[in-house]
C-alpha cells in the first residue's frame, strides 16, 4: 500500500533566529545567530562588534595616561583591573620602579574589582536561571565595594586611578557617609553610617569580616539547589585539552581543572608574598565554572584582609618620584621653577616612552587580561593592543552550544562571564 | 629565559630566524614562509596556548608631527607639522602580524612576528595548529585587510555589517570616511562623506631618552 505524498510527514525545516542584540540574557549587544533543529541547536554565530569604538586606535591617538581612563571603560565591570595592566605594560617600557605601597594598593583593589566583578556575574548568571533574588544580594555587597571605589577615586565606577607609577592619591583617612535627608532620617543614617566612622581600610577590614557569610548565604541559596544543579550540571563541558586549544584564560579554564592562574604562576606586583590558593573544578560544566568563581570570591576575600594589614602598618609613598614620568606636587610646583617645568611639559605634551615593544598580562577576574604596547619612541602608544579574556571565550561559543537545548544556550553563555566592552573593545 | 633562546636557536638552526630578547620576552622574527613549520615545532615544543594575533601597521613608525627646534620662535600651531604623518615615506615591510604564545606546561611565552608587504597581504592562517586563532584572525583581517589563507570563515568580525575599508590601519583617518544621519526627505538612514576636518590636539612627539623631557 502507497501513501499518498500530501498525507506522509511534513518536511521540517531547521529554524533560523536570532538571539539578541536587544535580549536581557545577551548581556549587553549579542547578535547571536542560532539555527534550530526542533530545541536543539545545529549552529550558532554570534556576531560582535555592536559596541566597538576602536579603543586602541584612539589610544594611539593621545599621550599615554589620557588613556587610562578609556581602560575603565572595557570591561566595564572589573574597571581597575584593566587599566592595572595597561600601566604594568607602560612601566615595563619605561622601567620605573613602583612603591611598595602602591603594589599592596593595586592588589587590594584588584581583588575588589575581582569580588565586584564575580558578584555582578553570579547576580546575571542567577537571574538568567531564574534564581531571581540572587540578583538583589549581589548587589547589596557591591553598593559597598562601590563606595570603596569612590572613596579613593571620587567615581564609582570608571576610577581612573591607577598611574603610571603607582596610584594617583593615598587611601583616605575618612569614609565619606551618609547625610539625613527628606527620604532618610538621622536614626536611618547614623545606622548605615555605623561602619563608616573609620578610615577607608577600617570600612574594607568590616567589609571582608562580613563578607565570608554573605557567601554563604549565596550557596544557601544555590549550590545544593536542586533547580540550579539540573539547569547547570553538565551543561557546556570542556575537557582541560581541549580548554588549552581554545585559549581558555582565568575561570573557565580552571573549572576544566587546569590549575593556571598568572598570580601564582606569573606573578606581578605582591601577589608572591600573598597566601591564597587556587581554586579548580573538575568537571568542566557550568557548575564548576560556579563553585570557581564562588571560590575565588573567598579567596580574594582574604587577600583583601592581607593587603588591609599590611597597610596599616606600612605609610608611605603611593607614587614614584621620577617626575618626568609623574607631576610634581602642587605645592611644589608653586615654589620650584623645576616642578612647574615638569608639570608643563607633563600636562601639554606627556612623556616619551622609549622604543621596543612589551607585553603586560594580569589575571583579570575573566581570565588573561593583555596588554601588547609598541612605542617608538613618541609621547602616544604607537599601537596597543588589548588582548581581551572574553574573546577566546565567545568565540567557543558556537563549539559549547552544539547539541544543547535553547535554553542551555543562556546557562553556557552567561557562564563564559562575557562584558561587550572588552570584546568589542 | 636564554635557556629558552638556546633550545629554540637550536631547534630552528636551519631557519631564517631572528632571535631578540627585550624586556624579558622573547620574539623570534620569522619568514612567512617558514610560520606554519614553526608554529607546528613550537606547539609540539610545548607551547599550546595562542593568546593572542595582533596586526601592526608600520606605516608611521618612528614619524613625529613635531619640530621643536625650529618652531620655537613661531608658536604651537605652527610648529605642528600636519603633513608629515600624511606624506609618510612607503615601507617595503609595511605590515605585521605578531602572535603571542603560552607554554601552560612550561610556563613560557614567546612572541612571533611576520612582516608582510603592502600589495602581498597574505599569511598562512594557524587555526588547524590552534583553534583559538579563529576570531584574532578574523579581527586582524577586518582592522588590517591581512588575509588568512586557509581560514575556514574569514568575515568581518568587529566593524558593521557593509563597512567599507580597514580601520586600523595607518592611514584610516580617526574620524572615519562617511557618517550616518537620517533623511526627513526620503525618510531613511543616509550615509554621506564626513563633514569633520582631521586635527591634531596633541602632537606626536619623538624625543630621545635622557634628553629634556
Amino acid at each position: 500500500m502507497t501513501i499518498p505524498q500530501e498525507r506522509t510527514m511534513p518536511e521540517i525545516h531547521n529554524y533560523t533566529f536570532n538571539f539578541g542584540p536587544q535580549h536581557p540574557a545577551a548581556h549587553g549587544v549579542l547578535r547571536l545567530i542560532l539555527e534550530v533543529d526542533g530545541e536543539t541547536i545545529v549552529r550558532a554565530d554570534p556576531h560582535i562588534g555592536l559596541l566597538h569604538r576602536a579603543t586602541e586606535k584612539l589610544a594611539e591617538t593621545k599621550p599615554f595616561n589620557h588613556s587610562i581612563g578609556y581602560m575603565d571603560r572595557l570591561d566595564y565591570v572589573s574597571m581597575m583591573c584593566n587599566e592595572h595592566g595597561y600601566v604594568l605594560a607602560i612601566e615595563k617600557l619605561l622601567g620605573i620602579d613602583v612603591p611598595v605601597r602602591a603594589q599592596y594598593i593595586r592588589v587590594m583593589f584588584d581583588e575588589i574589582t575581582r569580588i565586584l566583578n564575580h558578584l555582578l556575574w553570579l547576580g546575571a548568571h542567577g537571574l538568567d536561571l531564574g534564581a531571581m533574588s540572587m540578583f538583589l544580594y549581589c548587589f547589596r555587597e557591591r553598593e559597598d565595594l562601590l563606595d570603596c571605589y569612590e572613596a579613593v577615586s571620587g567615581a564609582r565606577m570608571h576610577a581612573t586611578y591607577y598611574r603610571p607609577g603607582g596610584v594617583n592619591r593615598d587611601l583616605p583617612d575618612k569614609m565619606p557617609q551618609y547625610q539625613a535627608s527628606r527620604w532618610h532620617s538621622a536614626a536611618d543614617v547614623a545606622k548605615r553610617n555605623a561602619n563608616r566612622q573609620g578610615s577607608l581600610l577600617d570600612f574594607i577590614q568590616d567589609f571582608t569580616e562580613r563578607f565570608p557569610k554573605c557567601v554563604d548565604e549565596y550557596e544557601t541559596l544555590l549550590t545544593d539547589n536542586r533547580i540550579w544543579k539540573q539547569r547547570t550540571v553538565n551543561i557546556g563541558v570542556v575537557s582541560p585539552e581541549r580548554a588549552i586549544a581554545l585559549g581558555f584564560t582565568g575561570p573557565m579554564l580552571r573549572g576544566s581543572g587546569v590549575e593556571w592562574d598568572l598570580r601564582k604562576k606569573q606573578p606581578y606586583e605582591v601577589y608572591d608574598q600573598l597566601d591564597f590558593a587556587i581554586p579548580v573544578g573538575v568537571n568542566g560544566d557550568c557548575y564548576d565554572r560556579y563553585l570557581v568563581r564562588v571560590e575565588e570570591l573567598r579567596q580574594s576575600n582574604r587577600i583583601i584582609r592581607q593587603c588591609v594589614d599590611w597597610l596599616r602598618h606600612h605609610p608611605g609613598a603611593v607614587l614614584s618620584a621620577d617626575h618626568k614620568i609623574v607631576p610634581p606636587k602642587r605645592v611644589d610646583m608653586k615654589k620650584d621653577m623645576e616642578s612647574l617645568i615638569h608639570h608643563f611639559k607633563l600636562m601639554t605634551e606627556g612623556y616619551c616612552v622609549p622604543a621596543g615593544e612589551a607585553y603586560a598580562a594580569i589575571e583579570h577576574p575573566k581570565g588573561e587580561f593583555g596588554v601588547y604596547l609598541i612605542s617608538d619612541g613618541a609621547n602616544k602608544p604607537y599601537r596597543l593592543k588589548i588582548r581581551p579574556a572574553g574573546f577566546a571565550h565567545l568565540a567557543a561559543l558556537e563549539e559549547l552550544v552544539r547539541g544543547h537545548m535553547i535554553a542551555d544556550v543562556v546557562a553556557i553563555l552567561s557562564s563564559l562571564d562575557i562584558v561587550f566592552g572588552e570584546i568589542d573593545r | 629565559m636564554s635557556e629558552l633562546q638556546a633550545k629554540l636557536q637550536e631547534k630552528f638552526a636551519e631557519r631564517d630566524v631572528r632571535f631578540m630578547a627585550f624586556k624579558d620576552e622573547l620574539t623570534l622574527e620569522i619568514a612567512r614562509a617558514d610560520l606554519l613549520a614553526i608554529c607546528h615545532d613550537l606547539r609540539d615544543a610545548g607551547f599550546d596556548m595562542l593568546v593572542d594575533v595582533c596586526g601592526v601597521d608600520y606605516l608611521h613608525y618612528g614619524l613625529s608631527e613635531w619640530q621643536t627646534t625650529a618652531a620655537t620662535g613661531k608658536g604651537f600651531e605652527r610648529a605642528v607639522d600636519r603633513d608629515a604623518l600624511a606624506n609618510a615615506p612607503m615601507r617595503p615591510q609595511r605590515f605585521a602580524i605578531v602572535w603571542h604564545l603560552l607554554s601552560i606546561k612550561n610556563n613560557q611565552r614567546v612572541r612571533l612576528r611576520v612582516f608582510l608587504e603592502e600589495d602581498d597581504l597574505h599569511v598562512p592562517s594557524v587555526t588547524a595548529v590552534w583553534p583559538a586563532a579563529n576570531w584574532f584572525e578574523r579581527e586582524a583581517f577586518d582592522l588590517f585587510g591581512v588575509v588568512f589563507d586557509g581560514h575556514a570563515d574569514l568575515r568581518r568580525i568587529l566593524t558593521d555589517y557593509g563597512f567599507v575599508g580597514f580601520p586600523f590601519r595607518k592611514d584610516f583617518p580617526i574620524s572615519g570616511r562617511v557618517e550616518m544621519r537620517y533623511d526627513a526627505k526620503t525618510r531613511r538612514i543616509v550615509q554621506q562623506p564626513v563633514s569633520i576636518a582631521p586635527r591634531v590636539l596633541e602632537p606626536k612627539v619623538i624625543r630621545s631618552s635622557g634628553g629634556d623631557a
